[in-house]
């Protein structure tokens, strides 16, 4: 039984990054509509950021942590100005091919900054298990659990208490009669972008001491959070948490206890349910089916 | 015959013409490389009847091709049908699955069905290995050499032309895409091909003229994922080798970009989109060999492309007639 709720715990702690990383992904889609491919390897550029400042620049590790979520946020600022606007009012499909020409841009452009060397990152938890009731948990799941929990905290008392919140979520939802009561919707979109990156940067960091950092290092995880993202409903923003950790418990359980799926076939089996999911429930479990008005 | 069916047949004599005299001008390794232009031509032309005609978003179109691939190298090689018999095999059996994937994902839309697609493209190559006794797993299976594969050990004589084995694949991959352009054409002109464009600009409009979503959806699964498999199948032929990363992720993901470069709903910028598709991550390397640096042009001029060219290269062709019609 101690296990079992091991491989609970450290499912928690993996399906936390992959909230946090579909929580990006749902930020985006109710910003602008789309589904950012690019995601994933802009939270791998963030990593890198946060790695080059705390080996070449001195930082310790968690002013590095907060440098980088400020540039993250700026980057993701820039990325939705320079490409994203012109296109954002034409079709969706368009702005997934942009969005897959910014996945291959900055995947070859951390190769070419930083090379393909396979980097360690250290954690910043201590390293060590806690035993509680008999059940051996790492102080890095923990902290994981943690931060993830923290930051979708954070974000919805945000979008909840502050006017800007507010405003963000008028332009999403309606943006011309937002943009009638003032709301000045390119620039929410455009906030809306900047926060994504910034939980990207947080996945990307809680993933790189685990995994090892290297250009590639977010695909799987991309994976992951679209999957939970599709689970929990792209428009929920709970959903994409839940679905995360559902996920990431699921995972670790199937990839455990059942012989046939074992470490190989997770990502098929991970592909399946969903797809089951998606059938009986089009809009996710948390979604709300939307009802067009002709 | 109106003019603008003339002006479209004489637009694809011209095309004919240009494919067939191609390797006379060209070395043999470049022969081959074109003969992949082909391949590309035929599953973005079923691409972009489901993508570009019918709106539905597929980013799986490398799995339907894996299936026409698998086909062929198993029908070959455990039941020695030579290579050019197994296209309709591949065509039909990729077909039929694109209908049963169909079915269910009619009642998906928008981003739903295209991170659906996504996942299918995703799995295969892990079932691919998975189903070893089968498929050859992760070893995969070489045609080259086999007396199934026409002209990979003497040359083949053809209407009186003595073709090696480069040429050969060229004329084979052409003369397949050449067809399905024009079955393509003929679909799409009519009565089905207005179902497709009713369902894609208003799905409401198209059920209250009377044409049935899912049956709508289906059949254009089913057509585009043929196209697939047939692609998929000249693929394998052409590789002389197929395991499971010859159809990756990237595949579905550049099929898609292919489309869209290539311009969706228009089949006259289809050639420069499967032209991109071959030629484009070879031209980002001359510009530089340093890791990570074709990656970088590439995903440059994609960027550019679609800000610069939102109708891909259709909408540019389009605005060229426009101009010299004046």
């Amino acid at each position: 039984m101690a296990a079992f709720f091991q491989q609970v715990v450290s499912g928690l702690a993996s399906g936390g990054i992959y909230g946090a990383l579909a929580l990006a992904i749902v930020l985006i889609h109710r910003a602008t509509g789309v589904i950012n491919f690019a995601q994933g390897e802009m939270a791998m550029f963030s990593t890198y950021i946060a790695w080059t400042l705390t080996t070449n620049h001195g930082f310790s590790y968690w002013p590095a942590f907060a440098v980088t979520l400020l540039v993250s946020f700026l980057g993701g600022v820039g990325i939705h100005r320079a490409v994203i606007r012109p296109v954002e009012r034409g079709p969706q499909i368009r702005v997934v091919i942009i969005t897959i020409g910014l996945l291959l841009l900055l995947n070859g452009l951390a190769f070419w900054i930083w090379s393909g060397e396979v980097r360690a990152v250290p954690s910043p938890f201590p390293a060590g298990t806690i035993d509680i009731g008999g059940v051996a948990i790492s102080w890095s799941d923990i902290g994981t659990i943690a931060v993830c929990l923290t930051s979708v905290l954070v974000l919805s008392a945000f979008f909840r208490f502050t006017k800007v919140g507010l405003a963000m979520r008028a332009a999403a939802v309606n943006p011309s009669e937002a943009r009638l009561v003032g709301v000045r919707v390119s620039s929410m979109l455009g906030l809306g972008w900047g926060l994504a990156a910034m939980l990207g940067a947080i996945a990307g960091m809680l993933t790189a001491p685990n995994v090892f950092l290297d250009p590639n290092m977010m695909q799987a995880v991309l994976i992951y959070a679209f999957a939970a993202a599709l689970l929990g409903g792209i428009d929920s923003p709970i959903g994409a948490v839940v679905g995360g950790l559902i996920l990431g418990v699921g995972l670790n359980l199937l990839g455990t206890y059942v012989d046939f799926v074992g470490s190989d076939l997770k990502l098929p089996a991970a592909l399946l349910v969903i797809l089951g999911v998606l059938l009986l429930r089009p809009a996710g479990l948390f979604g709300k089916t939307v009802v067009k008005k002709v | 015959m109106s003019r603008a069916t003339i002006r479209t047949l004489a637009a694809f004599a011209t095309l004919a013409v240009v494919v067939a005299a191609l390797p006379a001008f060209v070395n043999d390794f470049r022969a081959q490389q074109f003969a992949y232009v082909g391949v590309y031509l035929v599953a973005l032309t079923g691409l972009n009847i489901l993508t570009g005609y019918t709106g539905q978003i597929s980013l799986g179109h490398g799995a339907f091709m894996a299936i026409g691939g698998y086909t062929t190298s198993i029908l070959m090689i455990d039941h020695g049908v030579k290579d050019v018999a197994t296209i309709p095999f591949a065509l039909v059996v990729a077909g039929v699955a694109g209908v049963l994937f169909g079915l269910p994902a009619a009642r998906l839309s928008g981003l739903y069905l295209a991170l659906a697609t996504f996942g299918i493209a995703l799995a295969t190559p892990a079932l691919i290995k998975k189903f070893e006794g089968f498929t050859g797993g992760g070893a995969g299976v070489n045609l080259f050499g086999t007396p199934e594969l026409t002209a990979s050990l003497t040359p083949v004589r053809f209407l009186g032309l003595e073709l090696n084995f480069n040429n050969w694949l060229y004329y084979l991959c052409w003369t397949v895409a050449l067809v399905g352009y024009v079955v393509a054409w003929l679909i799409l002109r009519g009565r089905t091909g207005r179902a497709f464009r009713a369902v894609r600009d208003s799905e409401t409009a198209a059920v209250s003229s009377g044409i049935s979503l899912t049956r709508t959806k289906v059949l254009a699964f089913g057509i585009s994922a043929a196209y697939a498999g047939a692609a998929g199948s000249l693929f394998a032929i052409t590789t002389t080798f197929v395991n499971p990363d010859t159809f990756p992720v990237t595949l579905s993901i550049f099929l898609l970009v292919g489309v869209v470069v290539s311009g969706l709903g228009s089949l006259k910028g289809l050639v420069a989109g499967a032209i991109f598709i071959q030629f484009m991550p070879l031209w980002s390397q001359h510009v530089s060999k340093s890791p990570g640096a074709p990656a970088v042009v590439y995903g440059t001029v994609l960027i550019l492309l679609i800000l610069v060219l939102p109708g891909g290269a259709s909408g540019l062709i389009a605005r060229l007639q426009h101009l010299t019609r004046r």
